[in-house]
């Protein structure tokens, strides 16, 4: 069997389940957030919900529009957070104590393998690097939970992409996931699960793995799967959770296997409009691409390594004249790591803004947002038309090294040339 | 169910940032969503008096990116009798399903123009380019999916099915 049919049948309390079949299986954790959450707790009402189906299984993450960016997006929030009160629901985050959701909840040891979650925010994926069956659903999937405990899932066919080789400097799981999605194109993994072996996962760190999951979406796929072996075990142990390992059957039948040497890898730069559009790095930089913004953080590349990545490009360096770098760390916890480490003063020796954490520019929520005919590099997801502002701006999709790079050099710049 | 009516075309990848921009989630009225809806495809689209009705035609992977269940409550709210799609990216499809938003998958939208008048039976599976005169054959619900269908939407199906002890 592979990875997804292990985890579904497991959850359905059977021998094997079968690619197609349709499940409906009891959630172990719902996710919602202040843009999705709302709709789904004014529909449990509208159906007749008066208590949710288990407190400590519901997550909230007010992370979006935070703080609040505007009058209606604290009314939002306040539905939450009233919501959350009246439910007794206690992961519920405010800001101070929060993250972006998807930085927040693995660091809170609140996801682990084995366990189905669904979250109202498409990129839920990122879990599947611990290894649990993670995927993104809508408001009313959520609300279906909060009554019944339950969600309906397709099993899906699997992606086996196998990874070899060794990553080259400044080359990062980011640059592993961009090409991934240039191969398979946006809808390439649409209905299907990527999951990842070869020997090549087990020199890739959490912290990587999380990035590669988080875009497995990018290729339209359902979730993202990593076995789960001691780099997964060394993560959950530090949150006092005990896993086992977990891979998939040698005999798994998959849709579709592809191989990517890491080797062979070069950083790269997916162009507007669409995450697939990328290209490598060094082709990027001979088109001289002016950039007005740099934007570093999000559920992809908001964690402690990549802040660090960043910093070790930054540190003595100055952003180019024009420029504005906006630093956004995943988590409050990174905030304070960062802090320690010294990497906030390198970020604002060097000129950058350095913000609480938020979602906000990523989807052109607030904290960074494109004038028409602007141009950003951004290590966020998605580069479609609008998304981080003005319908004529541009968004290019990168690593935090050589968004960095381009930071300084005021182009689209490769960090190995610095 | 017979649904007819005048037809939009959009092309493939359309996805829920053109949809719905962020810039007006921080609501989740339909009635303000409809007013953005297909904003950053087609400005001004959602304010058109002629969309009511009408039915959207587009290429592969219609509805891609986010979650976020405004983009199909926003093409409902703005009167959108239903999609036709090459094929539908899977959180749009469920999201779809779910809130019963008419959608239809058919393998070729390629001969459809805009302004075409097309009848479409949901339970026959029939689509019918009434102004070209060309029939097609829609991809059937799979049996779990029409009961969601049938019972009006997800929660009907859980209010009716599941929450009974």
């Amino acid at each position: 069997m592979t990875l997804a049919q292990k985890l579904l049948s497991r959850k359905a309390e059977r021998s094997n389940v079968e690619p197609g079949e349709f499940l409906l299986l009891d959630v172990d954790l719902a996710l919602a957030n202040d843009i999705t959450a709302p709709l789904a707790i004014q529909k449990f009402r509208e159906y007749g919900g008066k208590k949710v189906f288990d407190p400590e299984k519901v997550v909230l993450v007010p992370d979006h529009f935070v703080p609040n960016k505007d009058i209606k997006s604290a009314m939002q929030v306040k539905l939450l957070r009233e919501f959350a009160k009246e439910q007794g629901i206690k992961h519920f985050y405010e800001v101070g104590r929060m993250g972006i959701e998807h930085v927040l909840l693995p660091e809170e040891g609140l996801v682990k393998s084995g366990d189905l979650v669904v979250g109202a925010d498409s990129h839920t994926c990122t879990y599947g690097a611990l290894g649990s069956f993670a995927t993104g659903v809508g408001s009313t999937d959520i609300a279906g939970v909060y009554l019944t405990g339950k969600v309906w899932l397709k099993v899906p066919e699997s992606i086996n992409v196998k990874l070899q080789g060794h990553l080259g400097e400044f080359v990062t799981a980011k640059d592993v996931i961009l090409k991934i999605i240039s191969i398979l194109g946006v809808d390439g993994a649409n209905y299907k699960a990527l999951e990842f072996s070869g020997p090549a996962i087990y020199e890739i760190t959490m912290d990587g793995r999380f990035t590669i999951s988080n875009m497995a979406i990018e290729a339209g796929g359902k979730t993202g799967l990593f076995p789960v072996d001691e780099i997964t075990m060394a993560y959950e142990k530090e949150r006092g959770i005990e896993v086992e390992p977990l891979s998939a059957d040698e005999d798994a039948v998959y849709w579709k296997e592809l191989t990517i040497d890491l080797s062979e890898l070069e950083p790269q730069v997916a162009y507007p409009y669409l995450p697939s559009n990328a290209k490598s790095v060094v082709e990027a930089e001979k088109e001289r691409i002016r950039v007005d913004q740099v934007v570093i953080g999000s559920c992809t590349n908001g964690r402690i390594e990549d802040l660090r990545l960043a910093a070790q490009i930054l540190k003595g360096r100055k952003v180019a004249p024009g420029v504005r770098c906006i630093i956004i760390p995943g988590s409050q916890s990174v905030v304070k790591q960062a802090l320690k480490e010294g990497l906030v003063d390198i970020f604002l020796d060097s000129e950058c803004a350095f913000s609480t954490p938020t979602c906000g520019p990523c989807l052109g929520g607030h904290m960074g947002i494109l004038a028409e005919g602007e141009v950003a590099i951004s290590t966020t997801n998605r580069n479609f038309v609008g998304r981080m502002g003005h319908p004529k701006s541009k968004v290019f999709l990168a690593s935090p090294a050589v968004a960095a790079a381009s930071a300084v050099r005021g182009y689209i710049a490769d960090p190995r040339r610095l | 169910m017979i649904i007819k009516g005048k037809v939009f075309i959009f092309g493939d990848n359309v996805n829920t940032d053109e949809i719905i921009p962020a810039r007006y989630l921080n609501t989740s009225d339909p009635a303000e969503l409809a007013k953005y809806c297909m904003e950053d495809a087609r400005p001004g689209f959602g304010q058109r008096d002629d969309i009511k009705g009408g039915i959207i035609v587009a290429g592969e992977n219609f509805g891609c990116g986010s979650s976020r269940e405004h983009a199909p409550i926003a093409i409902k709210a703005a009167g959108i009798s239903c999609v036709i799609a090459e094929s539908f990216a899977r959180i749009f499809f469920r999201n779809a399903i779910n809130i019963g938003l008419p959608i239809v998958e058919l393998p070729d939208t390629s001969s459809f123009s805009e302004g075409d008048i097309v009848e479409i039976d949901l339970t026959q599976g029939k689509v019918v380019n009434v102004t070209k005169g060309v029939e097609h054959d829609a991809k059937p619900y799979p049996r779990f999916l029409r009961e969601i269908v049938e019972a009006g939407g997800w929660l009907e199906y859980c209010v009716k099915s599941l929450t009974k002890k």
